[in-house]
């Protein structure tokens, strides 16, 4: 049963029989992976089927209850971090910790650095070490620059250059072009093929199928903690994938929408900020989606933050049904019924120490309390309401929010908001980094709440999600907007030549 | 796969099984234990009178701890309230120059508390500078006004009936002092643990970022904290000074060390976010009984600071070794 439909190779790596336990939760139960020399093995799940715990585990920083882990055959403890790393097994994660007051260069040799004969840091060697990697990946980056200094793209790169660096023969990649703009996953592609024909073994794992079948040689599924399918990626199709993936037949991808567009809601006016955006003028109607598409740096999620109160703009009026209200802060912005969902869940969406039903009822705590006095069975009855709407999967509603997976977290950060009956949602990024089965399930969300007469505004950088669900969609391009198409404008073509500013500037 | 078929549990473990587990059970068993070495080792342990007299070893200090608790769990501090003691004590002690009679005084101590308070909340909050240096600083200014008012002098001449607050006493053994400690306890247990404030305070604690996000005044709550804990500094300048019938300005000298350390034994996280009241409440009974017991046997002060800091350390960091074991 173990033995694969595999290639003539045998496995670099190879867990088998992995299990492992967290109190209330099993998060993996008898699994098995296998990575090859030369191969990339993409492993396709849910949010929540046990893959960041197996990248964990990969990297040293879970030990598995039961189970084994073979290098080339031989059973290899993975006790601490070190020893994994030792045993040649490196990862690019999706949030990838780097040191933002360190140089390149340190960042990529943190750890591993050249020594001179005093046993000091060679620093001249570190460099050119440096620049020689990161040249081989077709990075141009000073090693001498501090990292807070490059983008968001070119850390993903230093990462990069840091795996390469510890001659890792084993590489996890972690949802890898999940920041990173069309061209630069383009670049990344072929570092994947180039680590390939370096004879590198490569865990891929994504939730874009697209990518999954272009750059794959192998697939591993797994469902719920247990591994319910692997085999060459030539053998099987993207539909039977997911299949594998959420247990059942995924037909349609974007829900119907039932077009019941109200009255206007909001009316925002010369919104200006001295170096984020300018000129942002817009009217939302009840019931309307309306999308927010853009470059990464265009100035969507700036311009919502200061929307929500979060940054002070320098000019600009905001009106809610006609009547103009002055928001400083977020907590002004929730009285008037604007809510946001923002992008960084883990930093300001959820509070992760704290549990669910404490996260859900923060907002609305003047509702569940009396004269400013908690109520807990209240306050359990509304997290309960919200969550349940949202299909949330936990082992209690005071488990923390931070042992939960991505997409269930994002259930917690929506139903938070619900609990606050908006008139505005806002959601930054709102399928990010999450699985398909969640994904789905936040989209028909959002056409049900837009069929019930909220107003939404989307912020989202993938274009089939921002055609599949909006009415109207403004494209923002260097901090102004680029146009508002509706219609038959709303074209992938179109969302891209405005993003990018091709040609038609300034519609 | 259904929402229907699935039915999240409230908890899986009761209230009751968490507190059995937590730090402040493991305190109490130290209370419990300096309890009885205490009354084992001494003969003059157990009476009435002078278990009454030992409270006065940390209700004043604890007084403060209860505010400085909220402020720690929100992940500020604030270094200056001994200095707020001093600054505090001396305006009363001008006051009864001026012959300001005893609710005058006491009007004049709270006073001095909440504007100290206001002052290193404004420049938290405001400002926006990081709270460990606006008090180091205002801990300096505090005090140093003080010594520039009375220098080497002292003021005196306190009206008698204003000695009640540090001398008096409500009801048998029970002193005006204990009785204090005791409501602020139950008031503050019941602003951090009972209340949307109390909620606020530990969101922030956990993750500012995050809470201002989901609409909580952060930047208010923080101020509120400072206005607490200045307000309390005063509350126990004016029992210290009743107690003492004088003002030096080296009054409380240092205390700001043993507050926090009485927070910090009672388990509240010095990295914010965590901790109880109820854990204040007995560390600071803890620590009373301690110097107490000592004091009893005749062992200096200076090797009663060893003993607290011995068991300080000891107290937190033997069950993170024990846990520490335990999950790996």
């Amino acid at each position: 049963m173990s033995a694969p439909a595999s290639p003539d190779i045998a496995p670099l790596l190879s867990l088998q029989g992995i299990t492992k336990e967290f109190p209330g939760v099993r998060a993996l139960s008898n699994v098995s992976l296998n990575i090859y020399p030369g191969r990339v093995t993409a492993l396709v799940g849910e949010n929540g089927a046990g893959k960041s715990t197996v990248v964990k585990i990969l990297t040293g920083i879970y030990q598995p209850n039961a189970g084994d882990i073979l290098v080339e055959g031989q059973p290899t403890l993975f006790a601490t971090p070190q020893s994994a790393e030792g045993a040649g097994v490196t990862a690019i994660h999706q949030e990838t910790v780097l040191f933002d007051q360190l140089s390149v260069a340190e960042n990529i040799f943190l750890g591993h650095a050249p020594r001179d004969r005093f046993g000091l840091i060679d620093i001249g060697k570190m460099a050119d070490s440096a620049r020689r990697i990161l040249a081989e990946i077709g990075a141009r980056i000073d090693p001498s620059h501090k990292l807070q200094d490059l983008g968001t793209a070119n850390k993903h790169l230093v990462a990069i250059a840091r795996a390469l660096s510890i001659d890792a023969r084993v590489v996890i990649m972690d949802e890898p072009t999940a920041a990173l703009s069309h061209k630069e996953i383009e670049e990344l592609y072929d570092l994947v093929e180039e680590l390939k024909a370096q004879g590198k073994a490569i865990l891929f794992i994504s939730h874009k199928f697209e990518e999954i079948f272009r750059i794959a040689d192998f697939y591993t599924v797994y469902r719920d903690g247990r591994m319910v399918g692997e085999g060459p990626i030539a053998e099987i199709t993207e539909p039977e994938l997911v299949k594998l993936m959420v247990g059942r037949d995924v037909s349609q991808i974007f829900p119907e929408r039932v077009h019941n567009i109200g009255d206007e809601i909001l009316r925002v006016e010369g919104f200006e900020h001295p170096t984020e955006f300018a000129e942002i003028e817009f009217t939302l109607r009840k019931g309307e989606i309306l999308g927010f598409y853009g470059l990464v740096g265009a100035g969507r999620s700036e311009f919502m933050q200061a929307l929500f109160g979060v940054t002070r703009p320098s000019g600009g009026s905001v009106e809610i049904e006609g009547a103009p209200i002055s928001i400083g802060s977020p907590a002004d912005a929730v009285a008037n019924g604007i809510v946001y969902v923002p992008e960084d869940r883990g930093r300001q969406g959820a509070i992760g120490a704290l549990p669910i039903f404490q996260n859900v009822t923060l907002p609305s705590l003047a509702q569940t309390s009396r004269h400013g006095f908690l109520r807990l069975a209240e306050e359990f009855r509304r997290a309960r309401e919200y969550t349940e709407r949202l299909d949330l999967r936990a082992a209690s509603l005071d488990t923390n929010v931070g042992d939960l997976s991505g997409g269930n977290q994002q259930k917690v950060v929506i139903a938070k908001w619900l609990a606050t009956k908006p008139k505005i949602i806002i959601l930054d990024e709102p399928t990010k980094g999450i699985d398909i089965g969640s994904k789905a399930a936040v989209h028909a969300f959002m056409a049900e709440l837009a069929a019930q007469g909220l107003a939404v505004i989307m912020v989202s950088s993938e274009i089939p999600e921002v055609l599949g669900m909006c009415d109207r969609v403004i494209v923002m391009r260097e901090g102004r907007m680029a146009a508002e198409l509706t219609g038959a404008d709303l074209r992938p073509e179109t969302l891209i030549h405005h993003a990018a500013g091709i040609r038609e500037a300034n519609a | 796969m259904n929402a229907s078929d699935r039915n999240i549990p409230d908890r899986l473990r009761s209230p009751f099984e968490r507190r059995l587990r937590s730090w402040e059970s493991l305190l109490l068993l130290v209370a419990v234990a300096i309890f009885v070495a205490n009354s084992l080792a001494s003969p003059y342990f157990l009476d009435a009178w002078n278990l009454s007299d030992a409270t006065f070893n940390f209700t004043e200090k604890a007084m403060i701890a209860f505010a400085m608790a909220l402020l720690i769990i929100s992940g500020e501090i604030d270094l200056s309230v001994a200095a707020i003691i001093a600054l505090a004590s001396t305006a009363m002690g001008a006051a009864v120059q001026f012959g300001v009679p005893t609710p005058g005084l006491v009007l004049v101590g709270l006073a001095v508390g909440l504007a100290c308070g206001a002052f290193n909340g404004l420049l938290v909050t405001r400002v926006g500078l990081p709270s460990i240096v606006v008090t180091i600083g205002t801990l300096s200014l505090f005090r140093g006004i003080s010594y520039i008012v009375l220098g080497d002098q002292a003021y005196r001449g306190y009206p008698p009936e204003f000695a009640f607050f540090g001398q008096g006493y409500v009801w048998w053994v029970i002193s005006f002092e204990l009785m204090m400690f005791a409501l602020l306890a139950l008031a503050f247990g019941i602003l951090l643990h009972g209340t949307n404030f109390g909620r606020a305070v530990y969101a922030i604690g956990n993750n500012a970022t995050g809470a201002l996000f989901s609409g909580i005044r952060v930047a208010r709550v923080k101020f509120i904290l400072f206005l607490l804990t200045g307000l309390m500094s005063g509350v126990a300048a004016i029992c210290l000074t009743s107690r003492l019938g004088s003002t030096r300005p080296s009054i409380a000298f240092a205390w700001e060390l043993e507050i926090v350390t009485m927070v910090v034994l009672g388990g509240v996280s010095i990295l914010g976010g965590s901790g109880s009241i109820p854990g204040v409440v007995i560390a600071a009974v803890v620590m009373g009984l301690v110097t107490f017991g000592l004091g009893l046997l005749n062992v200096p002060g200076i090797v009663m600071s060893i003993v607290i800091g011995a068991l300080l350390i000891s107290v937190i960091a033997l069950p993170r070794l024990w846990t520490g074991r335990g999950q790996s």
